[in-house]
């Protein structure tokens, strides 16, 4: 109905080209990130952003290379564990810095 | 805007699928924030799936209108009921309130029942009367009994022999039950065919009840008749009962005349073999096969199965568009029906519905399911995957990932897990409810 408005067709097609503009810009910004999706998985056990109500460690305040560090020895079985080895070996490396950078950034912004 | 009145172009906008009709939605739908009213989500269900959910939509974005629709003040956890029934936990501790999804997260929290859902018109209408529009819908009703599945074993039947497979008045009844039984008596576990919730539920439960029978009732037995051949975590399960609890735990699998087939509620008995085999019980825990919670079947979210298929990216119903399902009711492929599913499928979802509003690629999922079982207080194991999307659009396993605590494992290791496990209830409820 509103494309039988002799004056609203025109001002539409302006504003899709505006906001296709706009849209491209802030697209990436929008999007939710693999690492924040995957640090959510974490959050299950561990709590919401890493702050852990209970026995299991609070993860929130270790610096991305020694939680990529840790990841990692988890993964190859050089860090000893009892469930994050299995845990730890469903993701690549490059996963693992992302997760890892993703912390970081949440205690930069004090989450 | 010239020829197009306010009201009318917030109205376009505010409209999903308006916006897409004039061919506004080549990869961003995203609008002035001024002009577009927040997204409408409904959520129905406020357990591990919808509580979840509700905050991590509060937290991916904060502008989104966000009501969770929940019949009860409280929730009542199934994981640590069977504590409960261990006499390691009261009801007290596994009830959690909304107050800080109100408070904290700003979600509306309405206590009030849903009766149907109308996905052409996309409204929501509750037991007042009230009807709840939305531009999404998020189910996580959770599961229902099949009621005619066991003869014998209705409704009303559950009064007297519980299922305890929901928590709250069932594990009371259960636990009253096992209080009242005497010493040499006899508990039996008929545990339900898959797919059901929390696969390894049952093997923990009667953990949790030998424990009891141990400290309080040392000569009582325990017999699982099982409709499956075998269970969740079994070698694991199995030593340790040895361990802790030798002599007292008989495993009888379909194959050998486990699975039920009519139950007497009258006389306490259970008839298995097509009713040629006979079994009497002090104290009888029937846990009947499951379906999607009634809700998704009367909203048409159900297929022939019983349960809801899903696109298992975004969640978003195969059957109803703009209603996404979650948890137990939910194909979710090799994930399992359990909190930790829930919890991990709600975030999804969450991330999910926000990229759709805001006409960007919902991100790649990226699921966990962690399963702590204690056997004793001080003995835990566990089973863990990681889950992604296969080229078919299955959930499935990252091979190499996962699997059991090791068949062979140090005393300490069993104790770690047992504290762990208990680590793992406060981490899964702070992150639904807190």
């Amino acid at each position: 109905m509103f494309l039988s408005n002799k004056h609203g067709k025109a001002v539409l097609t302006g504003l899709a080209g505006t906001l296709a503009l706009a849209c491209a810009a802030s697209l990436q910004a929008q999007e939710i990130s693999r690492a924040a999706v995957i640090a959510s998985t974490c959050y299950t056990c561990h709590g919401t952003y890493g702050v852990s109500p209970g026995s299991i460690p609070s993860i929130n305040d270790i610096s991305a290379e020694r939680m990529v560090s840790i990841l990692q020895g988890f993964r190859s079985g050089q860090r000893a564990s009892t469930v994050m080895g299995r845990h730890a070996s469903g993701y690549t490396d490059e996963e693992i810095k992302e997760v890892a950078q993703y912390f970081g950034n949440l205690q930069k912004r004090g989450k | 805007m010239a020829g197009i009145s306010r009201r009318d172009f917030v109205k376009l906008l505010g409209a999903g699928g308006a916006a897409s009709a004039l061919g506004l939605n080549a990869g961003c739908e995203t609008v002035p924030k001024s002009a577009k009213a927040a997204p409408r989500v409904v959520v129905v269900g406020g357990g591990f799936g919808g509580a979840t959910c509700a905050k991590y939509l509060r937290i991916y974005d904060p502008t989104l209108n966000v009501t969770m629709i929940e019949q009860n003040p409280n929730f009542i956890t199934c994981p640590g009921s069977n504590w409960v029934l261990g006499g390691m936990r009261t009801m007290q501790d596994i009830t959690f309130g909304y107050d800080a999804l109100r408070d904290k997260h700003g979600v509306n929290v309405v206590h009030d029942r849903v009766v149907s859902v109308d996905g052409a018109k996309r409204v929501v209408k509750l037991a007042s009367g009230r009807l709840v529009e939305y531009d999404r819908l998020v189910m996580s009703p959770g599961i229902d009994f099949r009621w005619d599945a066991i003869g014998g074993y209705d409704k009303a039947a559950s009064q007297v022999i519980p299922h305890a497979w929901k928590a709250g008045p069932q594990t009371l009844l259960l636990q009253k039950q096992l209080h009242a039984m005497r010493d040499g008596g006899t508990f039996i576990i008929c545990p339900p065919p898959m797919p059901f919730r929390c696969p390894p539920g049952p093997p923990e439960r009667v953990s949790m009840v030998a424990h009891y029978f141990k400290t309080h009732k040392p000569r009582s037995k325990i017999i699982i008749l099982d409709a499956k051949e075998d269970f969740s975590k079994q070698g694991l399960f199995m030593d340790a009962w040895n361990e802790l609890y030798p002599g007292m735990i008989e495993f009888v699998p379909a194959s050998k005349g486990g699975k039920v087939s009519r139950v007497d509620a009258k006389t306490n008995t259970v008839y298995t073999d097509e009713g040629l085999t006979t079994h009497k019980g002090d104290v009888i825990n029937i846990i009947p096969p499951q379906r999607a919670g009634e809700i998704a079947a009367s909203s048409g979210l159900v297929d022939q199965s019983g349960w809801c298929p899903v696109d298992q990216h975004t969640f978003e119903s195969r059957l109803v568009p703009n209603v996404h399902v979650i948890g137990d009711s939910a194909v979710a492929g090799a994930l399992p029906k359990s909190g930790h599913t829930a919890n991990n499928t709600a975030k999804m979802t969450a991330a999910s519905i926000v990229s759709l509003f805001r006409g960007v690629k919902p991100p790649q999922p990226s699921h966990v399911n962690t399963c702590y079982s204690l056997v004793g207080p001080d003995y835990g194991i566990s089973i863990a995957a990681v889950y992604r999307l296969n080229d078919k659009g299955v959930l499935e396993g990252v091979k190499g990932a996962g699997g059991l605590s090791p068949r062979v494992a140090p005393r300490l290791q069993r104790v770690q897990e047992a504290g762990y496990a208990q680590g793992w209830y406060k981490g899964i409820t702070q992150d639904t409810f807190g």
